[in-house]
């Protein structure tokens, strides 16, 4: 993962909303660091917060001014498609989409992961088994439209939800490495061709 | 994570004892659902597991060639009866707040000269962690309709309970989940599992208060600390170490959610 260096902000100060005290919180991260162990491909350094991920632990959301900062800064991380080009095979999408293996410690490597889409959203009308702690993409491409703009909109949502919702529960499938660009293309076909189920009535 | 029909077919798959796997013509899932039923009919399927655990207890073993007999889990030494619906709790003797089976550990090691790293090294279902599990399964239908009763007016338990709502709330490792990305809303399900709101008493009850639990669809049985550790598997985060103080942490956090409901244990589970 590339984001270690950020390892050294869980030192930062509270935020000011933070319901336990400092001395708590303190504990709190000492407990933390002496129940976890690495296993497999999850190492221990997995237990280390990012800047925003530490933001977004509370019951209540962060202050406003702080959700926009976060959301400016997850922003800068979203890389489009060098070669311009959104959409790959929708087939190979909808596989990615109904996968929800991938990065925990009894996976084999940490570079073939599903998308696990369906673990959290509706997305065709054939595939009865699907979560919803995300709202339906049923007719995603008739819903959104296929202007530049919903495109550029969507790319951006799966490579990193943040920027859109600072505490969205939705993974940051591209800043946080989950899926290669190409798999991105995949699910983006999923999501706009008019010949994905997806897009069936 | 399947469609339910093929979760149906591998259900009853392993159900039908007999029944090769990937058994899915109809002729075979009727044998499964018949089966199933019957299953059902003759009871919790822990009740076996049970009475393996109700013989450990009270089987000579370990160094000192002892039994648990004498086993303290609160309630004074060898009473059983509504003992673990009323943990974790904070034990003077070891100076600890102790669940089930970290406590059960200390009896082991104490009682019987069992070192507390065989439970906690070995694999799930393997070894003194299955002899763990069959002892858990014992102790806890002795509790079953008993109510949830965690003594939170104790000063470390407090401490635990609010170290547990920071662990349920804290979010990390590569998908940014913590435990209320998953139970942390009313109604959500990940395909078609339903997630219990465990941010509530009427959540946590359900949840907390049916574990432990014999799951149907792999035919375990699995320990509350067996529960907790596939949580934070598929929350993608590092491995939790067996009866670390997270995990014992996390279960006072649901326990004082549950406090004054009624449970079900063994539970039965999917
Ligand atoms: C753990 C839950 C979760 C997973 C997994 C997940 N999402 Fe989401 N998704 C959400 C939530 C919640 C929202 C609603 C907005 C928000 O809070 O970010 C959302 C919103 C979206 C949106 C924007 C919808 C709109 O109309 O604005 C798209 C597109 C989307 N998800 C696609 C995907 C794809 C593709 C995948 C798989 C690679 C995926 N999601 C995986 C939870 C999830
Ligand atoms: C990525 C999703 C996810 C995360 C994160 C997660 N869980 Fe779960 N949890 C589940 C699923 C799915 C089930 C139901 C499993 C089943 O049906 O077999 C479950 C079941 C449970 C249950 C038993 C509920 C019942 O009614 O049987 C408890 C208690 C629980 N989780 C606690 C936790 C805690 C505490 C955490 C954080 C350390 C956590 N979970 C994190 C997905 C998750």
């Amino acid at each position: 993962m590339k984001k270690i260096s950020t390892l050294a902000v869980l030192l930062l100060a509270l935020p000011s909303a933070w319901a336990a005290g400092e001395d708590t919180y303190a504990e709190f991260k000492a407990m933390m660091d002496r129940s976890f162990k690495t296993t497999g491909i999850a190492p221990k350094h997995r237990m280390y917060q990012l800047d925003f991920q530490k933001a977004c632990s509370q019951e209540e959301q962060p202050a406003k001014a702080e959700i926009a900062r976060i959301e400016a800064e997850q922003m800068k991380t979203i890389r489009y498609p060098a070669d311009g080009k959104y959409f790959g095979d929708w087939k190979q999408g909808e596989k990615i989409a109904l996968s929800g293996r991938g990065l925990t410690w009894t996976d084999k490597t940490p570079h073939d992961n599903g998308g696990g889409c369906y673990n959290c959203h509706q997305m065709s009308r054939h595939e009865v088994s699907y979560g919803t702690i995300g709202p339906s993409l049923l007719e995603y491409a008739t819903v959104r439209g296929t202007n530049e703009e919903s495109i550029k909109y969507t790319w951006g949502k799966i490579y990193n939800a943040k920027a859109f919702n600072a505490c969205s529960n939705m993974p940051r499938n591209g800043d946080a490495e989950i899926l290669t660009e190409q798999q991105m293309k995949h699910l983006m076909a999923f999501l706009f061709d008019p010949a994905s189920p997806v897009n069936k009535k | 994570m399947e469609n339910p029909q093929k979760k149906l077919a591998c259900l009853l798959a392993v159900l039908a004892v007999s029944a090769p796997l990937g058994a899915q013509t109809s002729d075979k899932l009727m044998e499964g659902i018949n089966e199933y039923r019957e299953a059902l009919a003759d009871g919790n399927p822990s009740e076996l597991v049970a009475a393996e655990g109700e013989e450990l207890w009270k089987l000579k073993r370990g160094p000192k060639n002892a039994t648990l007999e004498k086993c303290d889990l609160g309630l004074g030494p060898g009473v059983i009866k509504g003992a673990s619906a009323q943990m974790p709790r904070f034990f003077k003797d070891t100076g600890k707040v102790q669940d089930l089976e970290t406590r059960l550990m200390t009896c082991m090691e104490t009682l019987q000269g069992i070192d507390p790293k065989e439970v906690v090294n070995a694999r799930w279902l393997k070894g003194e962690k299955e002899k763990m599990a069959a002892l858990v399964a014992y102790i806890v239908t002795e509790s079953n309709g008993h109510k949830v009763k965690v003594d939170l007016n104790n000063p470390a338990m407090k401490k635990m309970y609010d170290m547990g709502k920071l662990a349920f709330y804290y979010r990390t490792g590569p998908m940014d989940f913590s435990c209320a990305t998953c139970h942390g809303d009313q109604g959500k399900r990940i395909r078609m599992q339903e997630l219990p709101d465990l941010r509530t008493h009427e959540g946590a009850i359900a949840g907390w208060g049916s574990w432990p639990a014999y799951r149907v669809s792999n035919g375990q049985f699995w320990t509350m600390q067996h529960r907790l550790n596939d949580c934070y598997r598929q929350q993608r985060t590092a491995e939790p170490i067996y009866g670390s103080d997270v995990t014992i942490a996390l279960s006072v956090y649901l326990a004082g959610k549950a406090n004054g409901g009624k449970v079900v244990t063994p539970g039965i589970k999917r």
